[in-house]
């Protein structure tokens, strides 16, 4: 009588297998964007429908899922995602990015380095690297097939031009297996390295473009640039206020309205990690709470 | 005449045996010629493999249409069984199927006979699932590409002997092409198109 409402991992087993058949052809042509047919799930389109989908085709009750939101594992959309398939798979969940063997991600690649029992989900609002350049899918889809990426650095030549550097920081364009122009999903570019020969496996789930995408592991991911002008990951110039990392990516954020501001790490497991072992930055949280505490606000 | 109640059944749990063979092909295909093993088994007809059976369970529906090698198509009990567990169409065109089921290699057609995709879709091409008589000793083989790191190891008694040779076509093809999915018993070896193999030909 009391049969669960919900298959396991929300999704019917018929979707699942129309999206496991995707991935497969996915990963056998790095950087090709598969049409799957992407279906309503109880979130709206920008929040995951996409990554949430490929999740829900791969996950098991063996898995250990860690969700993140540019780098947190605490915002609103990391826990939703994250209690949605604690409720509707009863899978293990995690903050730790060693102990996660899916990882969720919208916007960023955890700092600590992914191994071989991992997948990584990308979240990607628009799947097609070339879509504000062309906006009609025939052409970009005969662009793809011709492998005619010129365009695409026109676009950052332009950048050039306008700026001196290129001037692109985040979905910044790559190619995969020296074919495939490839959008990363909105990252910002210092993740960029990140993909290149990664031992995990990495899926990229466009939900409301209905795109399924793939970068197999140990797969050679290269971001575009020219001779003259490398490519260059950028990272604000501060150690992170928290744990005083001096090679993670930072957040940047307002403390008032005098200018204040503080730089943190974005990943929250790995600044977390790094004060738990003992390392400090300038603004170390702990002061901030003994304030607090003697009523104190400055 | 086999009735539905003699056909040998499908997963005993259909979510949790297709999910975890589902990983163990998926692995299979982004770590291309490490042996997977297909953990959950269901009755398999005559012919089939007990991995090739489960991955049908796992990823043939009705719309998958799906080309059968002489042996197999002429057996009623593993088109029935098919039928009954899968619903997949059986079509004689295979270059129309998403999924060819090989159960002898020496059946094996022309490679090009199968959907290769297009250049702008080159996911609609033919997963071609071929039964081998063994993945872990025979001849030795060199695999090198996307998801491999440097080079990968396979043994493997392979008919036909050819078949990484015919499979030299992707070269030409990509990035169309055909994928192809190697059976012995619970053992998986998937070859996408993007894998290339030296032969050592030593034992």
């Amino acid at each position: 009588m009391n049969a669960p409402a919900y298959n396991f991992a929300y999704l019917d087993e018929q979707t699942k297998r129309m999206i496991r058949r995707a991935i497969l052809k996915a990963i056998a042509i790095p950087g090709y964007q598969v049409p799957f047919a992407g279906r309503e799930m109880p979130m709206p389109y920008g929040w995951g429908t996409g990554g949430v989908q490929v999740t829900a085709a791969i996950l098991g009750p063996q898995d250990v899922l860690k969700v993140i939101d540019q780098g947190s594992d605490d915002t609103t959309n990391a826990i939703s995602i994250r209690k949605f398939f604690a409720k509707t798979a009863g899978v293990a969940t995690t903050t730790s990015t060693d102990e996660a063997t899916v990882i969720q991600t919208r916007h960023r690649i955890p700092e600590t380095a992914l191994h071989e029992k991992q997948v990584l989900v990308y979240q990607v609002p628009i799947p097609e690297p070339l879509r504000f350049l062309e906006p009609r899918e025939t052409e970009t889809r005969r662009m793809h097939a011709l492998a005619e990426y010129g365009l695409m650095h026109v676009k950052l030549y332009e950048d050039i031009a306008r700026f001196g550097h290129i001037a692109t920081a985040y979905a910044y364009p790559v190619k995969v297996n020296a074919r495939y122009v490839m959008d990363p999903s909105p990252t910002p570019k210092f993740d960029n390295p990140k993909m290149d020969n990664c031992p995990a496996l990495q899926l990229f789930g466009a939900g409301r473009e209905k795109r399924i995408y793939a970068i197999p592991p140990y797969t050679q991911v290269v971001s575009l640039d020219f001779e003259d002008h490398p490519f260059e990951p950028y990272r604000f110039n501060a150690p992170c206020a928290l744990c005083g990392a001096e090679n993670s990516y930072l957040d940047e954020i307002v403390t008032d309205d005098k200018g204040g501001r503080m730089f943190v790490c974005s990943d929250t497991d790995y600044c977390e990690g790094r004060q738990a072992a003992g390392h400090h930055g300038s603004l170390s949280a702990a002061p901030y709470k003994e304030r607090a505490q003697r009523g104190s606000h400055g | 005449m086999t009735t539905i109640t003699e056909l040998p059944p499908g997963f005993a749990d259909k979510v949790l045996s297709a999910q975890s063979t589902f990983r163990s092909v998926m692995d299979a295909m982004a770590r291309p010629g490490s042996v997977q093993r297909i953990v959950p088994m269901a009755g398999a007809p005559e012919t089939m493999m007990r991995g090739t059976a489960a991955i049908a369970l796992t990823l043939f529906d009705h719309d998958t249409p799906l080309w059968l090698d002489a042996r197999m198509s002429d057996s009623s009990d593993v088109v029935k069984w098919l039928k009954f567990h899968t619903g997949a169409p059986v079509v004689q065109d295979s270059s129309i199927a998403s999924f060819a089921l090989i159960s002898d290699g020496a059946l094996l057609p022309a490679l090009e006979r199968f959907a290769l995709g297009t250049s702008e879709y080159p996911d609609r091409s033919t997963t071609v699932i071929v039964q081998v008589e063994s993945l872990d000793a025979g001849h030795g083989f060199e695999l090198r590409g996307p998801g491999i790191d440097g080079v990968a190891a396979l043994q493997a008694a392979i008919r036909p002997a050819d078949l990484f040779e015919r499979l030299r076509v992707n070269e030409r093809l990509l990035p169309r092409g055909i994928d192809v999915v190697l059976v012995a018993d619970d053992a998986v070896v998937a070859i996408p198109r993007t894998t290339r193999v030296v032969n050592k030909g030593s034992k």
